[in-house]
């Protein structure tokens, strides 16, 4: 039988979500710059804040504009729902405290994202969370990492900053047979090159600041609930109290009750982002919407630059090693080409032939890239590891997540790939003369 | 909560609320491939405004034992054995789609039972194509997909659901997905197969709310002239702009509409 006609990628960028506006007829969807919103009577009122009614009370718990947004990304991913948050770290901390309280474990892959890094090491620790990380292509190592405490996995679709491919199918795979969800951290892929869905995750969060904004301009996140995971598959339904317990702060609400598939968004609205309050500004998610119009052009060129840079690079006689997973000689170019086959983002990071001091002369010397702490911008970026993202971690734990003194990342933007490369190719003479 | 029936036990979402004798009951009764969870908000309203609820899953689906019943007669005589199991002698019954002929049947044929009834997305004959017939009986999940696609509106398919956050179609979408191997097809089967719906309208005695779709695909309204037409103590209303999926596309009107009639 045919498939039945659904919307593709490029038209959910731009219209999933939003409708003209009722009151108005706007087209673009409208900044509800309000922190409350009326109640037409006492009984509606109690009847949105007992979940017996649809629709927004105050701008902490949802707001139209951000309702939007969180429609979008649960389109382009395939998932039941989402809830936006005031920055990607909020969106993987709202994941976590949704599922897991004091006595909980996470097992991680060591190549993340040092501020997930920092929350999962540090951080967590001192609330009885605690993680183990283990090299994200040895499978037996997740494996043997899972505890009877264990209540989450978690890796990114394309780890920091060494590009390892997650390979989600085995790991959830893995998580299932262990009755576990898998959480992935998307951002690198957004949903234009990766639907972690499709593939076995069950969560997952972007730092929405980065390709889905595209422009630099704001901080967001946003958590996405596949609604695939069977919270209640345990019998003792112990696991997962949060979702399959009465809660005591919601009339004894049991949300996997109340939801079949959005038990964990359920949670993480009432209680999470209630409670701890890292929501999404209306005017932030108007920014990641208007960005995610045009994500599928973005991330073709974000994707088709970083191959030209990527290219020469690799054949440029100061670099000693290029990390990008395209390339044959990367450890995962096999699985990238399998999961990845759209590309592997513009995010990627190179060793330098080079020492510390002529490390900082190359980002010094460069001028269409500019030296800051982010990625996926349309503008060029350019960073030092070492000495910046990932600055707390000892030594042995840089070189297990594959950073040395000299390697730096790049973002590569939108700009003219002559013009990057000419930039690239100037600051490499620059830092041999250093 | 979960009753306790000779042949298995079954689910029924209650709003986290004990049986009060001194209360009235609604029953709600889900359609094909569902569960309680599509009457979350309806539910749990009258749970929390002077009804005990039970919204049960049927047999088969959701929480709930056994196998799904074969027919919508089967569906109709399993109401009152749940009405027993919860010690409850009469209640009103609100049934969605497959569940709706399943509520008019039951009324028809257990009238002590039944207090009242809304009929919610019914259609009397309700056909299944034999393609889609075909699809279900292989557990194909492009069936889920058609049934997805033909239950929401136009305006739907793009997004606008009044729940914060909630992606409609992928939500419903994903619900069906969690439905027993078979239990789609037996659903369809019933829904196909069921032949007595205009005689079981003639035999009902208690008021009945008839809400439609305007956009309905899934279930037309035009094969629900002859049952509205059929019943003797009914009102109707249409929702425009609406597909099958009422619950979901029109939470607060349909929870409206039944609140004035229960």
């Amino acid at each position: 039988m045919n498939k039945p006609k659904t919307f593709h990628l490029d038209t959910l960028s731009l219209h999933a979500g939003a409708r003209p506006d009722p009151a108005t007829g706007a087209r673009a969807t409208p900044i509800y710059q309000t922190a409350s919103f009326v109640f037409p009577d006492s009984d509606h009122a109690a009847a949105l804040f007992n979940m017996e009614r649809a629709g927004h009370v105050y701008s902490r718990i949802s707001n139209p504009t951000v309702a939007v947004l969180e429609e979008r990304i649960a389109a382009l991913e395939g998932g039941v729902g989402a809830i936006g948050t005031a920055s990607g770290q909020a969106a993987l901390h709202l994941a976590i405290v949704t599922l897991i309280g004091a006595g909980g474990h996470i097992v991680a892959s060591r190549s993340l994202y040092g501020g997930s890094h920092n929350l999962l090491d540090y951080t967590l620790p001192r609330f009885g969370v605690e993680a183990a990380f283990v090299n994200t292509r040895d499978i037996d190592a997740w494996r043997d990492a899972i505890r009877p405490n264990t209540r989450l996995l978690f890796g990114e679709t394309l780890g920091n900053p060494g590009l390892d491919v997650l390979d989600i199918p085995r790991i959830a795979d893995l998580a299932h047979e262990h009755g576990l969800p898998l959480l992935v951290d998307a951002t690198f892929t957004t949903p234009y090159l990766s639907r972690p869905f499709e593939q076995g995750a069950d969560l997952i969060f972007h730092s929405a600041t980065k390709f889905l904004s595209g422009h630099g301009v704001v901080i967001g996140g946003l958590l996405v609930d596949s609604g695939k995971f069977d919270w209640n598959a345990d019998p003792s339904r112990d696991k997962f109290p949060t979702l399959t317990q009465p809660y005591r702060g919601f009339h004894d609400m049991v949300f996997s009750e109340e939801s079949t598939t959005g038990a964990f968004l359920l949670r993480a609205r009432r209680e999470g982002i209630r409670d701890f309050g890292a929501c999404m500004s209306p005017f932030t998610a108007f920014q990641i919407l208007q960005g995610i119009e045009t994500l599928p052009l973005r991330m073709q060129k974000h994707v088709a630059n970083t191959r030209r840079i990527v290219a020469f690079l690799s054949e440029h006689p100061m670099v000693a090693a290029v990390g990008y997973p395209e390339l044959p000689d990367h450890p995962d170019h096999a699985l990238a080409q399998r999961l990845l086959p759209l590309g592997c983002g513009a995010v990627f990071s190179f060793n330098l032939k080079a020492s510390r001091t002529q490390g900082r002369k190359f980002i010094e010397s460069l001028n269409v890239f500019s030296h800051l702490a982010n990625v996926g911008d349309a503008k060029s970026l350019v960073i030092h590891p070492a000495s910046t993202t990932h600055f707390r971690m000892s030594t042995h734990d840089l070189t297990q997540a594959g950073i040395t003194e000299g390697t730096i990342r790049l973002s590569v933007g939108l700009e003219d790939a002559d013009d990057l490369i000419e930039d690239l190719s100037r600051a490499l003479y620059a830092s041999g003369k250093a | 909560m979960r009753l306790t029936l000779d042949d298995g036990d079954v689910y029924a979402y209650a709003g986290a609320r004990a049986h009060d004798a001194a209360l009235r009951t609604v029953v709600f009764v889900h359609g094909a491939a569902n569960d309680h969870s599509v009457w979350a908000l309806q539910s749990r309203y009258f749970a929390h405004h002077g009804f005990n609820v039970l919204a049960v899953d049927l047999p088969g689906h959701g929480r709930s034992d056994g196998a799904a019943l074969g027919s919508v007669d089967a569906i109709a005589d399993w109401i009152p054995r749940v009405l027993d199991a919860a010690k409850i002698d009469r209640a009103a019954v609100v049934g969605h789609s497959m569940g709706s002929l399943a509520t008019l049947a039951c009324a028809a044929r257990y009238p002590e039972r039944v207090r009242k009834i809304a009929l919610i997305g019914p259609a009397v004959p309700m056909p299944v194509s034999d393609t889609l017939l075909a699809a279900a009986k292989e557990d194909d999940h492009v069936a889920f997909e058609w049934i997805n696609g033909w239950s929401h509106s136009a305006g739907k398919q793009v997004g606008g659901n009044q729940v914060p956050g909630m992606w409609m179609t992928g939500s419903a979408l994903r619900l069906m997905e969690r439905t027993r191997p078979g239990v789609l097809h037996t659903d369809l089967v019933a829904c196909h197969t069921y032949s007595t719906g205009l005689e079981a309208a003639k035999d009902v005695r208690c008021s009945t709310l008839v809400i439609l779709g305007g956009r309905d695909v899934m279930a037309p309204n035009r094969n629900a002239r002859a049952l509205i037409e059929a019943l003797s103590d009914k009102r109707s209303v249409t929702f425009q702009d609406t597909g099958h999926a009422l619950m979901a596309e029109q939470p607060d009107a349909v929870l409206d509409a039944l609140r004035e009639f229960l």
